[in-house]
């Protein structure tokens, strides 16, 4: 008997999914209305940094205009708490460069009054976590409308895009198209918010931070263009996020060439061994 | 073990005569990988993958132990201490790195490894426990996965392990309580994380001891080859060492350049970035996909939109899911034609390769988000899948006439040359 | 049927070697050779980054120098801070604690260092050494008056028994060496900076 159905109970099981999935694939569904985001929403610019490619370095100049930017600009409002202010000598801060940086700093480091245990504040010193400008989450919401400004340390490997996202997110505000207002009469940006079209749903919470030309100054003489201020802190950025880039490269360059003359070695090897047998 | 003219192991010096009298782990490693276990003459480049995938499995097991000497498996700084590894532990983020790309290589040479088992019949009969173990290191091995992926504490790591313990709740009357006794909560958190961790601190010596059983069940009828004719003689056979070991040298070495390429060029390529923000209970990300690896089973759990049969849809898609990978084990007896290569099978062939790119297929859906085209697409596509097996495999071996076989892997290696293209490389 | 090969069929090329009645290996061996002790030096060199880790990290490194508060501590008495998760002694030594110190002869002495080797110029009274003791890492006891200070009146460890006079030098016990005086500097005449 179960001789005669075994061979059956394959394509019975198999015929019951088919049927589950046919009526799923045939099953009414309401067409899903255009949104705004679906057609403006855009790609991230063409941009070229340093660090891209198997040879990419950092430019350390770079990363320092970089810094100066997030230091006198995004810092008011992101935290970067991964990175320490000692990390800053691999962008070519001397030590007392750093210690500088460190005891100038804008928010203290959390400690604790050794004479009343009770909560205070110190300078940082170049072995602290750069400190954030808000105590915790609810008060970072509390000063920005309830919008959380995200920690910038691994930012630039947290967004689609990398880097390059960022530098057209904060070069891509803009007023709403003509051509959006007439397709979508409803589209209306909130109040709070700001045309981004780089943004995922194309309302951002954070005001256009790179206002003008010349917001900050570098000291190397570099012209301090939107573009520019927003390139050089993209680029820091992506050294925040990923501060061994350089010994990945390197180390990445010197295995694979050392793995193609071992595998070249081995497969030598191999048909030496394999010589004279047919297979 | 096998064949009667496998070479017999014999002590070179004193010292191996005094092991092998009071523990002979040289002569069993001899018997399993060395010159005393005969394999046929014929294999070609898809027989390297099971080395590989143990090559994948001991950099996993090593990265990992190395890993867990730097991680904290606590919620409140778990994501922190995989950043403290990757920025301040002396090459850190080489360990990381090697670790988090090593399992897509893992899964990459397993799949491969599966294909080839597929493609030349080596489920069939004798073979049938070593493919029935082998579906066992791969749930083995998606379990260790899903729940690594989980440590670092990122936003897709958290949201994984809300999603994946989210299947057990479609199970009827007792799915909820199932779900927290999982989780030991209501959601994921420290509870959820240190078990994990324990348990992908773990799962992979179990994985390690199911190999050995997985090879030594293969070592009592020997490898099956591309004809899928058993071995009849000395003729038919080489010692693995030293020609399958050299060769499976230079395929190791291929593998670990192609690894290396992605390990130190492009490390991030096949993760998500929400995985660098780190877990938020109160905000799930836009788009959530899992690993690269899970996307055709995730397709084929979010194919299911309809209540059926009285069966809601939720429950259709947790069980079609896992009857994915649970109708592996009966393959062998769906499967009731008597020829194993798909060489001599030109019906099997072609639905083969159409499974094949079933499964690419799946495999794009599951990444794109759950929007038409791509459900229904996906439909199409696990429906496709679940008739590949369970009803267009047993067609084909009832109505599938076979291409005669040679009487033996010797007369196929010196056959017209009719198969040298076949086998990947030039005859010797 | 054609043969499969020239020679025997299960006859294995030698891997290594290969070395036949004494000919010397035959030339084709040395890529066998080549490959496998190229192959071996990569695996060793990744045993490098695989032990490396272990070491300290660089935030462990980093770890920067500590400033102390002196102006509190009595005559006689000390206290202990922590500086790079070890424990540090700074003991304000008595007049007659000094004096002690002083009488020692050299000579006699397991690690001969003077009282003033020990301390700053001008700050004689300050004695500040590593909590460790040199014998296995117990924190000897002896800080305070309240606690057992030994026979030699500066610190005693109670693991196994080292005995530390009042500059901190081993006198009796087990311990080879006698406390070490961390790198630290006055910055001013109440505040220190071990580090």
């Amino acid at each position: 008997m179960l001789r005669f159905f075994a061979p059956f109970i394959a394509p019975v099981v198999g015929a019951l999914f088919v049927l589950a999935l046919g009526c799923a694939f045939f099953s009414h569904r309401d067409p899903t209305a255009l949104q705004p985001a679906d057609k403006y929403h855009r790609e991230p610019n063409e941009v070229h940094y340093s660090f891209e490619g198997p040879l990419g370095r950092y430019d350390r100049q770079q990363l320092q205009r970089g810094f100066q930017v997030y230091k006198e600009v995004c810092s008011a409002c992101h935290s970067m708490r991964l990175v320490a202010f000692r990390d800053l000598e691999e962008i070519g801060f001397t030590k007392p460069e750093v210690k500088a940086i460190a005891k100038n700093w804008a928010t203290e480091t959390p400690s604790i009054n050794p004479d009343t245990g009770e909560p205070a504040t110190r300078k940082p010193i170049p072995s602290d976590f750069i400190p954030g400008p808000y105590a915790n989450e609810t008060a970072a919401r509390a000063a920005n409308n309830n919008a959380l400004p995200p920690d910038m340390s691994l930012l630039a490997k947290a967004r689609e895009g990398g880097p390059a996202y960022i530098e057209s997110l904060v070069t891509g505000y803009e007023d709403v198209p003509a051509s959006l207002k007439k397709e979508f009469p409803d589209f209306q940006v909130p109040t709070g918010l700001h045309f981004n079209p780089y943004f995922a749903n194309l309302n951002i919470a954070m005001p256009p931070p790179l206002t003008s030309d010349g917001q900050v100054t570098y000291s190397d003489g570099t012209v301090a263009t939107r573009k520019q201020m927003a390139t050089d802190v993209s680029a820091f950025l992506m050294w925040a996020a990923e501060p061994k880039l350089e010994n990945r490269h390197r180390t990445g360059i010197a295995v694979v060439l050392y793995l193609l003359i071992a595998t070249g070695l081995v497969f030598a090897a191999y048909r030496n061994i394999w010589a004279g047998k047919k297979h | 073990m096998s064949f009667p003219w496998a070479e017999h192991y014999a002590p070179k010096n004193p010292f191996m005569r005094w092991m092998d009298e009071k523990l002979p782990l040289p002569r069993l490693v001899y018997n399993a990988v060395g010159a005393g276990y005969p394999v046929p003459r014929n294999l070609n480049y898809f027989w390297n993958f099971g080395v590989l995938a143990g090559a994948a499995l001991v950099i996993q097991i090593l990265t990992g132990v190395i890993l867990a000497m730097h991680y904290a498996a606590n919620g409140l700084v778990a994501f922190d201490s995989v950043e403290h590894i990757m920025r301040d532990v002396n090459s850190g983020w080489l360990i990381r790195y090697a670790h988090m790309n090593g399992a897509s290589f893992f899964f990459i040479v397993v799949y491969l490894h599966i294909f080839r088992g597929l493609y030349y019949g080596s489920y069939k009969a004798p073979r049938e426990m070593v493919w029935l173990l082998g579906v066992v290191i791969f749930l083995l091995m998606m379990a260790t996965a899903f729940m690594g992926y989980v440590l670092p504490w990122g936003q897709m790591s958290y949201w994984g392990a809300q999603v994946i313990t989210g299947f057990f709740s479609a199970i009827p009357v007792v799915g909820e309580p199932v779900r927290q006794w999982l989780l030991g909560g209501f959601a994921p958190d420290n509870a959820a994380l240190n078990r994990f961790f324990s348990l992908h601190y773990l799962l992979p010596f179990v994985i390690a001891a199911v190999i050995v059983l997985h090879i030594w069940s293969l070592h009592i009828p020997g490898s099956n080859n591309p004809t899928g004719v058993e071995v009849k003689g000395p003729q038919d056979t080489l010692p693995f060492h030293p020609y399958y070991t050299a060769k499976d040298g230079f395929g190791l070495g291929v593998f670990l350049i192609c690894y290396s390429l992605l390990l130190f060029f492009a490390p991030n390529a096949l993760g998500h970035p929400d995985n660098y923000i780190a877990a938020n209970p109160l905000s799930t990300p836009a788009h959530i996909v899992p690993e690269w690896y899970f996307w055709p089973f995730y397709a084929i759990l979010r194919a299911f939109t309809f209540d059926f049969l009285w069966v809601p849809a939720k429950l259709w898609g947790v069980v079609a899911m896992f009857s994915a990978i649970a109708l592996l084990f009966f393959l062998p007896w769906i499967d009731r034609s008597p020829i194993r290569s798909a060489r001599y099978r030109p019906m099997y062939r072609i639905a083969f390769w159409v499974l094949v790119a079933d499964v690419l297929l799946l495999g794009f859906i599951g990444k794109s988000p759950a929007v038409e085209p791509y459900v229904r697409i996906g439909q199409f596509a696990a429906a496709y899948y679940f008739a590949h097996f369970l009803i267009i495999i047993p067609l084909i071996a009832w109505a599938e006439k076979p291409l005669p076989l040679p009487n033996s892997i010797t007369e196929s290696v010196l056959g017209e040359g009719s198969d040298d293209a076949a086998l990947g490389h030039p005859a010797a | 049927m054609a043969t499969l090969e020239t020679t025997d069929p299960n006859q294995r090329p030698p891997l290594i070697g290969g070395e036949e009645e004494g000919q010397g290996p035959r030339r084709r061996d040395f890529l066998n050779i080549a490959a496998v002790s190229f192959a071996g030096v990569g695996a060793a060199a990744v045993v490098i980054p695989l032990v490396n880790q272990m070491n300290p990290s660089a935030d462990v490194l980093a770890l920067a120098s500590i400033e102390v508060d002196i102006s509190k501590i009595e005559l006689g008495s000390g206290i202990k801070v922590s500086w790079r998760k070890q424990p540090v002694f700074v003991r304000n030594l008595t007049p007659k604690e000094i004096a002690d110190a002083d009488a020692v002869p050299l000579a006699s002495l397991r690690d001969p260092e003077t009282l003033e080797q020990r301390t700053k110029p001008g700050h004689k009274n300050w004695l500040i050494t590593m909590a460790v003791c040199t014998h296995l890492g117990c924190v000897p006891l002896g800080i305070t008056p309240r606690e057992n200070r030994g026979p030699y009146g500066g610190y005693f460890c109670p693991c196994h028994g080292s005995q530390y006079d009042t500059a901190a030098r081993i006198r009796g016990g087990p311990a080879p060496k006698n406390l070490v005086v961390p790198e630290y500097s006055f910055k001013s005449a109440t505040t220190v900076q071990i580090g």
